[in-house]
């Protein structure tokens, strides 16, 4: 049976019989050396995209994150100023090829009126609260929040509760800070961010 | 687009002159110049088929949503315009999602529009009620929930243009049943492309230049032309360019019909299954014009290995598409006829690759087609019943095709040499898609104009209640079961890649689909031996109406050449112990 079927298929050499090329591209489909890196570095970056104002327009967004695998390190909606438009903050930690396939398939959405990668100059805030045990370091707990200028909006049944805004980096230094008291819970918004100056966002 | 003013001119008191928010949805399709509709009846879509009883519109009814879904498919790749399918809410419209992601994944132009529940009731998990936006979301171009009768028109009107300018694909309007019975003095409007979205037309003319040089230097050019060459109405401009710059031709699948097949510089198709010169072609380019293609997997293989000392210039409509799955070394972004046109002008000297189109002919020499004797077991092969079929039917016949070894032979030894005559199911390989689709082609068509299927036993037996809609209508097709009982690719790979271990790929019993055409109303043939090839096609095609040949194949018949999933292109196994070198 398999001796009969060897003999069908079609005349010519073997693969092995062939020329081959030894170039080779990387993942991203780009030509490399046979030296190269095959994998391109990620970097973290943040989109602000302008949406038509109307329900499902999220699930859109983070629907296309999640069918096409785009690492989301934040995303963050709200009013952007025209009652019909909303704004989508997204960060993104993807490498360059990602990065722009990010933008390119944000904007193929019907929803979505337009996008923009921040620049590095752009200005992007965060909020996070954060509850702390009170406990006897009461005093050290409130001595950090005036050193570091935040806002302690609430201290009942022996729990502090601390307001942080600022940037990624400095809310995760902060809660490293206040990682030596008993933190119980955290929540942060995700970032928003608008470019600087008069340089318009989107 | 602008209401207020035909509102103005309205006279609020003649209550009489409201339509229903289906009236505004059936004169929105006639108007945007829907001729045909296929679809199913059913609860909530029902406002919209009584709209429908007063129009000129013709409507299919379709044995099964996924039939109405591809039968427009098909219209939208014959035609050029969206083809329209409706359906009712629920299972209505869930039937239609494996068309719809087919349509998405080849951007075939469709409109589909979809019943559901009263609006008051979404939410509320009524009958037959399913978040239709929600499931359609990831595979439309596009898709509404119509919220009030005076805008649902508008609506439907938009959805139809947006599926069919820049990168076509399918839109859906998701209908509740009382915004279809709402009242609305709503007039029509030609729809305008919302100012948020671009369509590109011609490239950046310095790109064009630098990648037109790129092309007029090289030593081993290939034109890789895609689906995009097709639905950009692009191929005379490319047969033009051919001619006057003698560079080669692979198609991608979806853009067979593109180029001439019996054109000499033509290489047939590239890819898992695409003729061996093609996919030598493809390895040993140094300059790749690509034209309206993805690069998907079963044309590229491996990335690593794919075309990897070419350099890529890429034309595309959709700007998503360029350096998505390989890096285009110059960035085209526009309209297809009109790239091609602006590379003609910028193009200095003709490449000089003599020596590259001696070795392509060395190629075609090497690497035939030719697959030998005609019988098997006894039983006629089907590469040559696909040649006769070819033979046997004019230049512009249409084919139609399922998903499975069929459709590999179909694409391999059918000569194609117009755009629109090719119509299958790439992307998204859904099997059942042929017989809808010829249903579909056949209105789409001229009338003198010949419409085939060839099918499998597996592909046939998923849709084959549209049978009926093909002898209820008088459609003029003949579908070609190449009967090899089984699901034949699966038992390829079972035996090629899972040591012959046959799970579920073969039927212990197929039934006379012979016999089913006739208890359908159409006309049936067996097909057995090989002194009966002609005879039997020609009375298949002559029959006026609908015909069906079962043609018994060789069941342990294999399709070469062949690429494994994920191997090299120029490493195509020629026969099945080439499987084993790789």
């Amino acid at each position: 049976m398999k001796d009969k079927e060897n003999k069908r298929g079609l005349s010519g050499p073997a693969p092995s019989e062939r020329p081959h090329p030894n170039e080779r591209r990387n993942k991203e489909g780009i030509r490399i050396g046979l030296g190269d890196p095959t994998e391109l570095p990620k970097r973290i970056t943040t989109f602000s995209a302008l949406v038509k104002h109307e329900p499902g327009v999220l699930s859109k967004v983070s629907g296309l994150f999640a069918r096409r695998r785009f690492n989301i390190e934040s995303l963050t909606v709200g009013p952007a100023g025209d009652i019909n438009n909303a704004r989508i903050t997204i960060v993104v930690d993807e490498n360059e090829t990602g990065i722009i396939q990010v933008k390119k398939q944000l904007a193929k959405l019907f929803p979505v009126l337009s996008v923009k990668e921040l620049s590095n100059t752009a200005i992007e805030r965060e909020l996070c609260l954060m509850k702390i045990k009170e406990g006897h370091e009461k005093e050290d707990i409130e001595n950090m929040v005036s050193k570091y200028g935040l806002k302690m909006i609430d201290s009942s049944q022996k729990i502090i509760t601390i307001e942080i805004t600022g940037d990624r980096l400095e809310i995760d230094m902060m809660i490293e800070k206040f990682d030596q008291f008993e933190i119980k819970e955290i929540a942060r918004t995700g970032i928003a961010a608008l470019e600087r100056g008069s340089k318009r966002t989107t | 687009m602008d209401k207020s003013k035909d509102t103005n001119q309205q006279e609020s008191s003649e209550k009489n002159k409201l339509k229903t928010g289906s009236v505004a949805v059936i004169t929105a399709l006639e108007k945007m110049g829907v001729e045909v509709i296929f679809g199913v009846q059913g609860g909530a879509i029902m406002p919209v088929y009584d709209a429908l009883y007063d129009s000129e519109m013709k409507h299919v009814t379709m044995g099964h949503e996924q039939g109405a879904v591809h039968a427009a498919d098909a219209y939208g790749i014959v035609s050029g315009n969206p083809g329209v399918c409706i359906a009712t809410s629920g299972p209505g419209a869930t039937n239609l999602i494996t068309g719809l992601a087919d349509a998405n994944m080849d951007s075939d132009p469709v409109l589909a529009l979809t019943g559901q529940v009263p609006t008051g009731f979404v939410g509320n998990d009524a009958f037959q009620e399913c978040d239709t936006i929600g499931v359609s979301t990831p595979v439309t171009k596009a898709n509404f929930f119509a919220t009030d009768a005076s805008t649902v028109g508008d609506v439907v009107s938009l959805a139809f243009l947006l599926a069919s300018v820049g990168r076509q694909g399918p839109t859906l309007v998701d209908l509740p049943k009382d915004v279809t019975g709402g009242k609305t003095d709503w007039k029509f409007s030609i729809p305008e492309i919302p100012d948020h979205i671009q369509i590109p037309n011609r490239a950046d003319q310095k790109i064009v230049e630098s990648a037109a040089m790129e092309l007029s230097n090289a030593k081993r050019p290939v034109i890789l032309s895609g689906g995009g060459v097709i639905k950009g109405n692009a191929s005379e401009e490319l047969l033009e360019f051919v001619d006057l710059y003698e560079i080669p031709v692979v198609t991608t699948m979806p853009g067979i019909g593109s180029f001439p097949e019996n054109h000499g510089l033509s290489l047939k198709t590239g890819g898992m299954h695409g003729t061996g010169y093609a996919n030598m072609a493809l390895t040993h380019c140094d300059v790749m014009l690509a034209i309206g293609t993805r690069f998907d997997d079963r044309l590229t293989g491996g990335i690593d290995t794919f075309a990897p000392m070419a350099k890529v210039i890429h034309i595309d409509i959709d700007p998503a598409e360029i350096s998505k799955n390989i890096h285009a070394d110059y960035e085209l972004l526009g309209d297809a006829a009109t790239v091609i046109k602006q590379m003609n002008k910028a193009m200095h000297p003709n490449p000089n690759s003599t020596e590259w189109l001696d070795k392509l002919q060395e190629w075609k020499a090497e690497y035939s087609m030719d697959y030998g004797d005609i019988v098997s077991d006894g039983k006629p092969r089907p590469q040559h019943i696909i040649e006769e079929l070819c033979k046997a039917t004019p230049e512009d016949t249409i084919v139609t095709t399922g998903v499975g070894q069929h459709q590999m032979w179909a694409m391999l030894y059918w000569t194609y040499t117009k755009p629109r005559t090719w119509v299958s199911s790439h992307g998204l390989g859904t099997m059942g898609y042929g017989l809808p689709a010829a249903i579909g082609a056949r209105f789409a068509a001229r009338e003198d104009q010949k419409v085939v299927c060839i099918d499998g036993d597996g592909s046939f037996l998923m849709t084959l209640q549209e049978l009926s809609v093909a002898v209820r209508e008088e459609l003029d097709i003949t579908v070609v079961v190449l009967n090899n009982a089984g699901i034949g690719m699966v038992r390829q790979w079972q035996d090629a890649f899972y040591s012959n271990r046959r799970m579920a790929s073969e039927y212990p019993w197929i039934p006379d689909f012979a016999e089913i055409a006739n208890a359908f109303g159409a006309k049936g043939f067996h097909l057995e031996r090989i002194e009966d090839v002609k005879k039997v096609i020609n009375a298949a095609l002559e029959y006026k109406g609908p015909s069906v040949i079962d043609a018994r194949i060789d069941s342990s018949e294999n399709v070469f050449p062949m690429v494994p999933s994920g191997g090299a292109n120029g490493l195509f196994a020629l026969r099945e112990e080439h499987l084993e070198e790789l």
